[in-house]
């Protein structure tokens, strides 16, 4: 048995020879794949003389971004979306009209000519149009885009959630001092005592309690936007949590919450470590490194994981319409329902790690010294 | 061809990642097989060594993908 490790090292340098080989191999196939798709263009150009052989072709990384990035309508099906209204500061002033006016009614996008400019929907930016028809890209710097979008619009509706479920536990919180939780109370109680008990009193220790309302509402906000998103109709389907600013400004939160709360002996610990005096240069560029990289990993992890997921259901999705054959539904149904049901564990699991390594980060710097 | 070097990117960094997780998951099925009372506490910091691996392979991914659309 004790030759476990001597395996375990094979395993991984063939492994890293498997990856090596897969890599080389792959760079072949795209090789080849590229002279193909040059042939098969002349034929598509060929075919294009017969008006009825002409079919769209089904690009599935345009439509996976199309689905994963943040829109300025909320598309429901068909033709049918809710128009989301599109504000924007220009040097001249608020511009305030329905995103409904970029598109006319044969569902073809236009230019929309507002109080102070001609604005296009270009790839959901929104971009003035000169005198001359073409987009004034000077003028289009100027504007910025206040918008309500599909995940600001998602935004409110988790906020709206959130706001009606805490205040009415919180009510009867109020209400029953001392008595057995009832009803929707007993529902939540569970999630708060975790988070109390798993999270933050082993990390934070003693202080843990004026930290517990940044956790909570961390923990609540991720989690009900990540079910949220894992929905694919319409009071859910944005990708919020993963969208990059919003986890931008939640990891700033922490950066902030971190480094005000942080004591005497977390900034000694960062500009006086135990180290000979020639080495501080050194050490402080390191630790102000590590202040940064830290909540910067929870950013990307939220993000990329969120993102991947929504990326790799939608791939399922797309393979019926890469073979063009109802045959392949079924596998591709299975394999969906598969990864939602692996997503509403990674959902739980993202809100757990990113509420977990905020308390991990807020004990480390209000521990006292021993 | 941006494309497919972006996609061996990610590749290589969930080859990394797998290859993580899996000692992480493997070390603390053993620690708990050796002392299923700690079982718990095992967990906990399981999960968190592996969203650390898992968030470095991310980082890999996100490159990928950036590299991807940039490219094209």
């Amino acid at each position: 048995m004790y030759f476990n490790c001597i395996f375990n090292f094979k395993k991984i340098s063939l492994s890293a020879v498997f990856a090596l080989f897969f890599a080389f191999f792959t760079l072949q196939a795209q090789a080849q794949d590229s002279i193909d798709s040059a042939s098969s263009v002349e034929k598509m150009v060929v075919k294009e003389d017969h008006p009825e052989h002409h079919e769209e072709k089904f690009d599935p990384t345009v439509t996976i971004l199309e689905h994963i990035s943040d829109t300025h309508d909320w598309h429901l099906w068909g033709h049918t979306s809710i128009h989301l209204p599109v504000i924007l500061y220009t040097p001249a002033g608020l511009e305030f009209f329905s995103s409904g006016n970029f598109l006319n009614e044969h569902h073809e996008s236009v230019d929309y000519t507002g109080k102070y400019n001609t604005y296009r929907n270009e790839e959901e930016h929104i971009r003035v149009i000169g005198a001359d028809g073409k987009v004034d890209e000077q003028a289009s710097a100027k504007v910025i885009d206040f918008s309500i979008t599909k995940n600001v619009a998602a935004l409110f509706i988790a906020v709206f959630i959130i706001l009606v479920m805490f205040i009415g536990v919180a009510k009867t919180y109020k209400k029953r001092v001392g008595k057995a939780p009832k009803g929707f109370q007993s529902v939540v109680e569970p999630f708060i005592v975790f988070v109390r008990d798993d999270i933050a009193r082993p990390n934070i220790g003693y202080k843990y309690e004026r930290f517990m309302p940044l956790l909570l509402t961390i923990f609540f906000f991720i989690w009900i936007n990540n079910l949220l998103g894992l929905i694919p109709i319409f009071p859910g389907g944005a990708n919020v949590t993963g969208n990059i600013a919003v986890t931008f400004v939640l990891s700033a939160m922490v950066l902030i919450v971190v480094n005000v709360k942080g004591n005497k002996y977390y900034w000694s610990h960062i500009f006086k470590p135990d180290v000979p005096f020639w080495l501080l240069p050194i050490m402080w560029v390191v630790e102000i490194i590590g202040i940064i990289s830290k909540p910067f990993a929870l950013m990307i992890r939220l993000f990329a994981n969120i993102t991947a997921g929504h990326i790799i259901v939608l791939s399922l999705i797309s393979l019926i319409f890469i073979f063009k054959t109802l045959a392949i539904a079924p596998v591709s149904i299975a394999f969906v329902l598969f990864m939602d049901v692996l997503e509403l564990l990674v959902a739980f699991l993202q809100a757990f790690i990113f509420t977990m390594l905020t308390a991990l980060f807020i004990g480390s710097a209000v521990e006292e010294h021993h | 061809m941006v494309g497919s070097i972006a996609a061996i990117g990610a590749g290589l960094a969930v080859i990394g990642a797998g290859i993580g997780i899996g000692q992480v998951g493997g070390k603390a099925m053993e620690g708990i097989a050796r002392q299923p009372e700690a079982a718990s506490k095992i967990q906990t910091a399981m999960i968190i060594a592996a969203a650390l691996v898992e968030g470095v392979a991310l980082f890999g991914v996100v490159v990928a993908l950036l590299g991807n659309n940039v490219g094209a």
